[in-house]
């Protein structure tokens, strides 16, 4: 095996400064939707008395789950000492970081008041999960800056270890809290289950490899850096055996909840009645975000295609956004069951199904949050060294075989 | 000599009269201020020694009548003239009239639904920054000061009491600093009760002559309130949470 080098980008490309206008025009309109949104009130959004989290939330947890899932790289090469990961490792820390801040970002500009951002960071109900993952977002940032330190400075790399167990410690926990803010929704039918906690967790290493694959592939591609198959062959397999992790975390919380009389209600909707929710979850999440992504990883000619897993990943985060908006959306049509054996009716949408129609600015405002996220790391990429000068086989495995 | 003693005594009198007219228009308004505040010093700290609560009759409610809703209204400022811009399913409602029928049986009911006041209520458990907050005497309040408009109280709330505000207010009501992108529910007429008054809605039922709402303290066991339950019982929306809820009903 060779020493690995790190090189930063040229970045001068047509096509890299393309890239910055595309991702800065996207970030441009979100910063438009927000004014907007907060100038007006949030009675131009599609959100609603009922529906009170609407797409920009979709958005912002599926990027929070993915940021702790883009670290799955790093913590397998420092903490699993999977030497072929680690050339890997300093972009998969950079992702993580990136998607948190898009993440975080859509959620502080969706705030009813986001000018009052200090009040939440001086103020903490200990009881409230919110304001544990508050602390934890913030410690992420910490943590996982220190761990990049670690890896990026050669006099610290002994320290990397130590640095890269806190991180993967400490990304369980994350995630678990976000898991746990529908988890611990006692009054919701949707939610309201300590399944929620680790099916986050699985979704989190689904969303954030399939990301991570995405961004190494146009890396390399774009910078004509070499990229081997087997690397890359072992990242496309491990991300299948995540997505079937998750479809198998949704199995398990949906027949729990059919087993259970009084889950029915709330099942039936999601699984038959819901109209778009009921289409969202099979068409969306488990056809097209699942199934077909399996197909494409496992199939023995189509899986060895660049295209076609590359392909099969962009279907993983479509389907994992797909997913959060029947987990928020869906989980909040529903309507509360206060009576049972009732019928009820008032003016304030008891006893129906909620209404949402997501507005444009809310989808604009999220879709920045993704640029936001891509653009830290493309000129991250160019400043210090994240991307090795090559992945192919024989420079990251010792143990690779030229077949 | 008698009858200019009797001049005299005369303007003597109507001097003194209206001296003393003068002094009962200068002192009385502080008189009646010092009574007020006599009544309750605002430096007097809330004590937990009263659990302020509700009992709502369902029987007693009649169906087509809201009263209640319209004097919550009133008092606070809300309704759909205060938020023209939001759609209906956008607009607060502190109270709401809900209306039931038994599937099975076909029994019909209404009822007044609000913030139900728990003894542990999960909008104040889950709020980040703690605006959504308990009082000692059992009255759960949202700090608009430090609410930052998250939501998650109303994601969190088994009964939907809670509202978000979706645009600008103008002209608000001096008992509800109500803001945009805040949250807001029913206070039990906080200010009300902190000065010996009861509930704007209950007034409003007793006005109708439907006396289908009580109001008093839980813990005191001569209180109307607490006579009623123990006579009559009262039952909790959603009791399985185990919330112990301020407001009871009957006959649900």
């Amino acid at each position: 095996m060779k020493k690995i080098t790190f090189s930063v980008i040229e970045g001068r490309s047509g096509g890299y400064l393309a890239l910055l206008g595309i991702l800065g025009a996207f970030i441009l309109g979100a910063l438009g939707a927000t004014y907007y949104m907060e100038h007006n009130g949030h009675h131009v959004t599609g959100m609603n008395n009922q529906i009170v989290w609407g797409t920009p939330h979709v958005f912002a947890v599926f990027l929070i789950v993915a940021a702790s899932g883009a670290l799955n790289v790093a913590s397998i090469s420092s903490v699993f000492n999977k030497t072929a990961y680690k050339p890997l490792a300093r972009l998969s820390g950079l992702l993580s970081l990136a998607l948190l801040t898009g993440g975080l970002l859509v959620l502080v500009l969706d705030l009813g008041r986001p000018d009052r951002l200090i009040v939440a960071m001086t103020y903490y109900n200990f009881k409230s999960i919110f304001a544990w993952n508050i602390i934890l977002y913030n410690g992420f940032f910490v943590i996982v800056g220190v761990y990049l330190w670690m890896m990026m400075e050669r006099r610290m790399n002994k320290y990397t270890h130590a640095a890269g167990v806190t991180a993967f410690v400490w990304r369980l926990v994350l995630t678990t809290g976000t898991g746990s803010i529908f988890g611990f929704l006692v009054a919701r039918q949707a939610y309201d289950a300590a399944l929620m906690a680790p099916m986050f967790i699985v979704m989190s290493f689904s969303y954030g490899l399939a990301i991570f694959l995405l961004v190494t592939m146009a890396a390399y591609k774009w910078t004509d850096r070499p990229f081997g198959d087997a690397l890359f062959s072992r990242l496309k397999n491990l991300l299948g055996v995540f997505v079937a992790g998750v479809l198998y975390f949704v199995m398990v919380f949906h027949l729990t909840n059919l087993y259970a009389t009084e889950h029915h209600g709330v099942e039936a909707f999601l699984l038959r009645d819901g109209a778009i929710y009921t289409q969202l979850f099979w068409i969306g999440q488990v056809l097209l975000g699942s199934l077909l992504p399996l197909l494409l990883f496992y199939h023995p000619t189509w899986g060895k295609s660049r295209t076609l897993v590359g392909l099969g990943a962009l279907l993983v985060v479509i389907g994992g956004l797909i997913q959060m908006y029947v987990i928020i959306i869906g989980g909040q049509a529903y309507p509360l069951e206060m009576f049972p054996g009732k019928e009820v009716s008032s003016s304030f949408s008891d006893g129906v199904i909620n209404s949402y129609a997501p507005s444009l600015p809310e989808v604009v405002l999220g879709m920045g949050g993704i640029a936001i996220a891509l653009i830290i790391v493309v000129l991250a990429v160019k400043v210090l060294g994240f991307l090795p000068n090559s992945l192919a086989d024989e420079d990251v495995d010792p143990h690779h075989k030229a077949s | 000599m008698e009858k200019e003693n009797s001049l005299l005594d005369q303007a003597r009198r109507a001097f003194f009269g209206k001296v003393a007219a003068a002094a009962a228009v200068t002192v009385a308004p502080g008189m009646v201020l010092y009574q007020v505040a006599q009544a309750k010093p605002a430096a007097e700290k809330v004590t937990d020694k009263v659990r302020w609560g509700m009992l709502i009759n369902t029987t007693k409610c009649a169906d087509g009548c809201d009263a209640c809703v319209t004097a919550c209204e009133t008092e606070y400022g809300w309704g759909p003239e205060s938020e023209p811009l939001s759609a209906p399913n956008q607009r607060a409602q502190w109270i709401r009239k809900v209306k039931l029928t038994d599937k099975a049986t076909g029994y019909a009911q209404t009822l007044p639904l609000m913030c139900q006041h728990c003894e542990i209520p999960p909008c104040v458990d889950v709020c980040p920054t703690g605006a959504s907050m308990k009082r000692v005497d059992g009255i759960v309040l949202v700090d608009k000061h430090i609410c930052i408009g998250c939501r998650y109280c109303m994601m969190a709330c088994p009964y939907k009491a809670r509202s978000f505000v979706h645009e600008n207010l103008t002209d608000q009501n001096v008992n509800a600093p109500r803001g945009k992108g805040t949250v807001e529910s029913c206070t039990m007429c906080v200010q009300r009760v902190d000065n010996d008054g009861i509930p704007a809605c209950v007034e409003a039922c007793n006005a109708e002559n439907h006396n289908a709402m009580f109001f008093g303290d839980l813990n005191d066991p001569q209180s109307e309130i607490s006579i009623e339950l123990a006579k009559n019982g009262g039952e909790q929306i959603r009791g399985d949470l185990g919330l112990n809820t301020g407001v009871r009903y009957q006959g649900i």
